[in-house]
């Protein structure tokens, strides 16, 4: 049974989803939910443990070799994208049941976590699948329930939002598919291991180079690689609030892994950094994300698209730890997919219990909300402490690595850059910050109470997941130098 | 009770009184007792640590560690010792002060008005004692986030656009220059950890050390060298309690603490002595005294006074640790202690003014003297303390100073030290010439309530005691100084 580990991963939601779409009432399909959500986190841990004890695993699908059928392949890099997976599954489908139920009618609650379990399963097959025409089946199954559950929102821009998401995630999956098919025509297998091993006799060929300029911008564009974001902000800000916490949490952070994944495993950093201008290019479009995605964060007036486009700016971070390529940068660049989960996944919960409470996130609903939601607005405040990169919090940690990498790349204007960006965090927090804890309510609004313990726990355990992987990151960066290590053949 | 067991007492203690203020918010005198046990507890602590350090000891404390060979680390040494013993001493003084000011002012908010000066207190401690700049940087961040809701205390417009400049000064500063001055400095050295006589002698370029040494003064914008001192005048909105936080019991101290560490523990003396690396911090920080002195000279709102006096006294500092000799740097160790006990004199006196009489400007204290002669005796004494005149603490550091600056032969920092010496005398004395000389106007009115006044007379006693008694504060201040590897 536990060799079945990686398969199942992707089965329980994938069965749960039609589960879920099968039984039609909300409650029975919130609890398919949750057990799928449990599960997958106890799968992760379990794949976690035994790829630390005996290195990867590799399991055949049918049992095919790999060369003709697909290869599902545990390593260093992918544990952490599945432990994000998996716990967030956990930890944010416990959230689920009230704010979806407050914001969907009735009708649709099921459908809705048919949805969801769908996109879980495809984000699981992405990072699991060493299967480069897989990937891109998963990448679809993903971006369409997330189209759907984009769409459910309730404010009538969530349909243009997530017909926006459909056409441009449609022209992103369709380059990458050509991308793939390029890849095939130059190596014949579409294993990415193979591709890895023959790419070395075909390098250079057009049709390398060609491919994997597809392939890098099909992924960019589901990475929201600024200037390649634009479907962001709005499918973020009108999802339903679960909705916007799961993705924020997840979705770009699998397509940055899929970017690292294609980058290292299977084009080799010497390719893609010298042959092509990749890194400098690289290093261009996220300093723009990060201070051009941030600067629009701070004029926002609707807290929910403030974080999105902070969403932006902080998955440019990521991106440049891996155009850095050194050890420091990567391990910066990884370590800050699991913090920015944690930090825009207890500010996102925070802000879904605004919308539970007052039914709205524009900025000035959050007025003097310290006093009337003390404890959601604690861990909202803690959250964006941590997108500001405040020592003690998992973003500083992220940002040492970066600065790090950058200094031992002999980039120190880089470093000055990283740090200065992060003072446009400073004015979008502080702005929000502000607000929540200075101002007084206004006189004529309603009494507010403190979010539900549903809603509550969740948020506050990503909060307090933020300080403590701020002080301790034997785990997160232990993953992450991990994973760097990997990527560089073991050896460094 | 053993080194490490007192370090972490000097943290838990704090902490635990911010807990124990929250907890009975709703009993005020109970709440105030927590504060009073609180920071009894801490200077008990901390003279327990005090003697450990007089007997040789320097103990050490591991609390984490985040990044693969730098942890969050305590360690003690006479300078981090010696700032720890006045932001404790004076946290007493502080307090006793603040329950008499914010109860004779009816401040709202009075509750996480004592969390927040606890956490700043906890911050202070970690800062005082920290073992490396990793940690040093920890505590500094920790320090203005848990000062920015006393800053902004009256949340009024005018609170909020001060917290604005507060917040986005020292961050940006600290996030600008002194974090990756931090990561240079440890990729640069191959330890983040203070070391007497320094770490960095001979392992960047010759060029990159003055860079380098400006990244970490003004990344400490705490230390409000110019032009990186704006938020002190703008914090002056807050009550005067925090006032006293601000300019004499952590926040600018921690400023002017990191400069004096950075040049002791990073850089050495004899490394900024032999490549004059610091030369030109000697000129920025000569401007900075004498411009902020000229600036308080037209002041008319007495607290905005005593910030200019505040930016100009901590450029003293800065200038010594500038001229790098024994002898300026001792000097601005001991300024610390002799700034920190003088100027909480001054604000203790302005903010009992304020509750008593309810003047603010220097030109409404005619005659005040008679009215609150217990007030005006102290800041008085205050007054001698700052422009560096016996029989006060002012005067052992200033001579200090002086000799350094004599002995490094920079007529610069002698001459703006003597030029700003009258000039403290020129925007002090006369405030001290109206209560005194002048008739008195306006209402009849008395002393401030007791507490405060009590407070006031107990620190302006000190700036007396510390010049007849100066041995714990110079002792520390000279270990400092001829620490060696």
């Amino acid at each position: 049974m536990r060799e079945h580990a990686p398969v199942l991963m992707v089965v329980v939601p994938l069965f749960g989803a039609v589960l879920a779409a099968l039984v039609r009432r909300p409650g029975p399909a919130f609890a398919v939910a949750l057990a799928c959500g449990f599960a997958v986190a106890a799968l992760a841990i379990d794949l976690a443990v035994a790829v630390s004890a005996g290195g990867p695993i590799s399991y055949r699908l049918g049992g095919w070799a790999p060369d003709v059928g697909i290869e599902y392949r545990v390593d260093a890099l992918n544990v952490p994208i599945l432990l994000l997976l998996g716990v967030t599954a956990a930890v944010a489908t416990v959230y689920a049941r009230r704010s979806v139920a407050s914001e969907l009618p009735v009708g649709r609650v099921a459908w809705f976590y048919a949805l969801y379990l769908l996109c879980l399963t495809g984000l699981i097959g992405i990072a699991l699948t060493n299967d480069a025409f897989n990937a891109f089946v998963f990448l679809e199954i993903s971006s369409l329930a997330t189209y759907a559950m984009i769409a459910l929102g309730r404010d009538r821009r969530a349909l243009v939002a997530a017909y926006q998401y459909l056409i441009i995630g449609t022209i992103g999956a369709t380059f990458y598919v050509i991308g793939v098919g390029f890849l095939f025509l130059a190596t014949g297998t579409l294993n990415l291991s193979l591709i890895a091993e023959r790419l070395g006799e075909a390098e250079a060929a057009r049709a390398v180079v060609t491919g994997l300029a597809f392939v890098l911008v099909g992924i960019a564009m589901k990475v929201a690689l600024f200037p390649l974001h634009l479907w962001l902000p709005n499918a973020y800000a009108y999802a339903p609030s679960f909705a916007t916490v799961f993705l924020g949490a997840t979705a770009t952070k699998v397509a940055v892994y899929l970017l690292f994944r294609y980058v290292f495993s299977v084009f080799g950093a010497a390719f893609v950094f010298e042959a092509l201008p990749t890194g400098a290019l690289l290093i261009a479009l996220s300093l723009a994300a990060a201070f051009g995605a941030s600067t629009v964060a701070i004029f926002q007036s609707d807290v929910k698209r403030l974080l999105a486009y902070s969403s932006v700016g902080q998955i440019g971070y990521a991106t440049l730890g891996l155009a850095l390529g050194n050890a420091a940068g990567l391990t910066g660049g990884l370590v800050h997919l699991l913090n920015h989960a944690m930090m825009k996944g207890a500010a996102f919960m925070a802000v879904g219990a605004v919308v539970f409470r007052l039914g709205t996130c524009r900025l000035e609903a959050f007025a003097g909300l310290g006093r009337a939601m003390p404890a959601t607005m604690a861990a909202l405040t803690v959250a964006g402490l941590g997108l500001i990169g405040v020592p003690g919090t998992a973003g500083f940690v992220s940002k040492w690595y970066l600065i790090k990498g950058a200094l031992e790349a002999g980039m120190p204007w880089l470093a000055l850059l990283i740090v200065a960006s992060s003072i446009l965090a400073l004015l979008y927090v502080g702005r929000l910050v502000e607000l929540i804890w200075l101002r007084p309510r206004p006189a004529d609004a309603a009494p507010v109470a403190e979010a539900p313990l549903e809603l509550l726990l969740p948020t506050l355990a990503l909060a307090a997941a933020t300080i403590w992987f701020g002080l301790d990151t034997r785990f997160t960066a232990g993953l992450a130098q991990a994973a760097t290590v990997g990527l560089f053949g073991g050896a460094r | 009770m053993s080194g490490p067991v007192l370090l972490l007492a000097a943290l838990l203690v704090p902490a635990t009184t911010a807990l124990g203020v929250a907890l009975f918010a709703a009993r005020p005198n109970l709440r105030e007792a927590v504060t009073l046990l609180g920071a009894a507890t801490l200077f008990l602590v901390t003279v327990l640590i005090a003697r450990d350090v007089f007997s040789g000891g320097r103990p050490e404390l591991v609390l984490a560690e985040p990044f693969p060979g730098v942890a969050l680390a305590l360690a003690v040494e006479p300078l981090g010792m010696l700032f720890a013993l006045v932001a404790s001493t004076l946290w007493i003084a502080n307090s006793v002060y603040s329950i008499g000011y914010m109860r004779g002012n009816d401040e709202k908010r009075q509750t996480g008005f004592y969390v927040c000066f606890a956490i700043a207190l906890f911050a202070t401690m970690g800062l005082a004692y920290s073992k490396n700049l990793l940690t040093l940087f920890l505590f500094y961040e920790l320090l203005t986030f848990s000062t920015y809701p006393l800053v902004t205390h009256k949340r009024d417009q005018k609170a909020i656009a001060a917290g604005r400049v507060y917040l986005l000064i020292l961050v940006s500063a600290s996030m600008l220059f002194l974090l990756p001055a931090i990561l240079l400095t440890g990729l640069a050295a191959g330890t983040f950890d203070f070391r007497p006589g320094g770490i960095l002698a001979d392992r960047i370029a010759p060029w990159m050390a003055p860079v380098l040494l400006g990244f970490f003064v003004f990344g400490a914008a705490k230390a409000a060298v110019m032009p990186l001192h704006r938020w002190l005048p703008a914090a002056m909105v807050a009550p005067t309690p925090v006032s006293a936080l601000l300019h004499a019991v952590a926040v600018v101290k921690a400023g002017v603490f990191v400069v004096l560490k950075v040049v002791l523990d990073v850089f050495g003396l004899d490394y900024l002595e032999a490549t004059g690396a610091a030369d030109w911090l000697v000129f920025v920080a000569a401007f900075t005294v004498v411009a902020a002195s000229v600036v308080a000279l037209f002041q008319d709102d007495l607290k905005r006074r005593l910030a200019y006096s505040t930016i100009g006294q901590l450029g003293y500092v800065v200038l010594a640790a500038a001229l790098a000799t024994p002898a300026s740097t001792l000097g601005g160790a001991l300024h610390i202690a002799a700034h920190g006990v003088s100027k909480i004199t001054l604000f203790f006196a302005a903010g009992a003014i304020y509750t008593a009489a309810h003047r603010t400007k220097v030109s409404q204290l005619d005659g005040i003297g008679r009215r609150m002669p217990v007030t005006m005796a102290a800041f008085t004494l205050g007054v001698l303390s700052m422009i560096g005149l016996p029989p006060t603490i002012g005067f052992a550091s200033k001579w200090f100073m002086i000799g350094g600056a004599v002995s490094a032969g920079s007529a610069v920092a002698v001459a703006a030290i003597v030029a700003s010496t009258v000039l403290n005398a020129l925007y002090l004395l006369p405030i001290v010439w109206r209560a005194y000389a002048r008739p008195a106007t306006g209402p009849e009115h008395g002393e401030a309530p007791w507490p405060a006044v009590a407070a006031l007379a107990a620190t302006g006693i000190g700036t007396v005691l510390l010049f007849l008694f100066p041995a714990v504060p110079y002792e520390l201040a000279r270990m400092a100084v001829e620490a060696r590897p």
